[in-house]
């Protein structure tokens, strides 16, 4: 079993042991570790697929930053290697790699706005040469990022009122 | 082809994949694992067979969507329900709406409370308590959230405890995830087609 403080959530949602929303949280150890295996899963699978886990990170850092997470987006960081920093910054487009934009413009998009992400979104990724089982590891890193840095924002909310 | 649904509604739709999902029969043993399929199991949906193009998340994710979505004590089943279609609505998620606001009619046996958050969004006038729930789940789910010290004070002014707003962010925040996969990977189309 993970030490529930010492996972990336609860690590940058600010909260220790002797915190006063330590037993709320611990009711909800569960939760807690399975998000620390989905973190795992989403950011450094092996094999690795289409995407590196540095750029993995990346784009992780740079949806963080989207949310203004910034506890996350520093952990995130620390994960990316030195060739890929330029995608963690949210002003980067891709610049003149096609595949690169594609997943950028993506990202970004579901990111901040699910709701006008359509069909053509998905054909543009087809189009970029991405399969679809990078389309679906795609789908589920934005998607998990996007739980994660809500969940933490939410903690921090917590604690402030605790 | 019909074309998908555009509005909120309690009928749960059919949800056709923009992408092929994994063929059933040609799925390998950690795909099979990750869908939790028994040998005979037939009834596995479009949804999961796509999912199922990257088995390492899967395999996390039921566990962790049923552990927020139906663990006992905390919040209530319906107050649960009411974060995820809150998030469902600010994603436009038509089809996480329709399973989530259904089931809240469901345990509820009231259909007001969905009707009006279908209509009128983050303003719909509901009681006091459903409305700081409604306030703080419509918040968070923005890009950036939205969400601040007030909206929590709301939500313990108006009872909740710490326990049952950790399972309204877990809820809510589930939503996210769940949004960013049903709605951009397929489309919701009515039943009858």
């Amino acid at each position: 079993m993970e030490d529930i403080f010492d996972t990336v959530l609860v690590r940058a949602a600010g909260i220790s042991a002797g915190h006063p929303l330590a037993g709320v949280l611990s009711g909800r150890s569960n939760i807690i570790e399975l998000t620390e295996k989905s973190h795992a899963a989403a950011l450094k699978p092996e094999p690795s697929g289409g995407l590196t886990h540095s750029q993995r990170a990346a784009l992780a850092c740079r949806m963080a930053r989207l949310n203004q997470e910034v506890e996350l987006a520093y952990h995130y960081e620390s994960m990316v290697e030195t060739v890929d920093v330029s995608i963690a910054d949210p002003r980067f487009d891709g610049a003149d790699n096609p595949r690169l934009k594609t997943i950028i413009r993506h990202t970004d998009l579901v990111t901040r706005s699910p709701k006008d992400a359509g069909e053509d979104d998905i054909r543009a990724l087809e189009s970029a040469g991405i399969p679809v089982e990078d389309i679906v590891r795609l789908s589920e890193l934005i998607a998990f990022v996007n739980y994660q840095v809500r969940v933490a924002a939410g903690l921090r909310l917590m604690a402030a009122v605790s | 082809m019909s074309e998908p649904i555009k509005e909120f509604t309690t009928a749960i739709p059919f949800w056709s994949p923009r992408v092929t999902p994994v063929e059933l029969d040609q799925a390998s043993e950690e795909q099979l694992d990750a869908m939790k399929v028994t040998p005979s199991d037939t009834g596995v949906s479009e949804y999961v067979l796509v999912l199922a193009h990257d088995p390492k998340t899967l395999k996390e994710r039921t566990p962790l969507f049923n552990g927020i979505m139906y663990s006992r004590g905390g919040l209530s089943r319906p107050e649960t329900e009411l974060g995820a279609v809150a998030a469902s609505v600010v994603n436009r998620c038509i089809y996480c709406a329709a399973v989530h606001a259904s089931r809240y009619n469901e345990l509820t046996d009231d259909e007001s409370v969905m009707e009006a958050v279908f209509s009128r969004g983050a303003d719909a006038e509901l009681d006091p308590r459903q409305s700081a729930i409604l306030n703080f789940a419509t918040k968070l789910s923005k890009c950036p959230s939205e969400a601040d010290k007030a909206d929590m004070d709301l939500l313990k002014e108006n009872g909740l405890e710490m326990d049952e707003i950790l399972d309204l962010v877990l809820s809510t925040s589930l939503f996210g995830w769940a949004n960013r996969l049903m709605h951009v990977l397929g489309d919701p189309l009515p039943r009858e087609a």
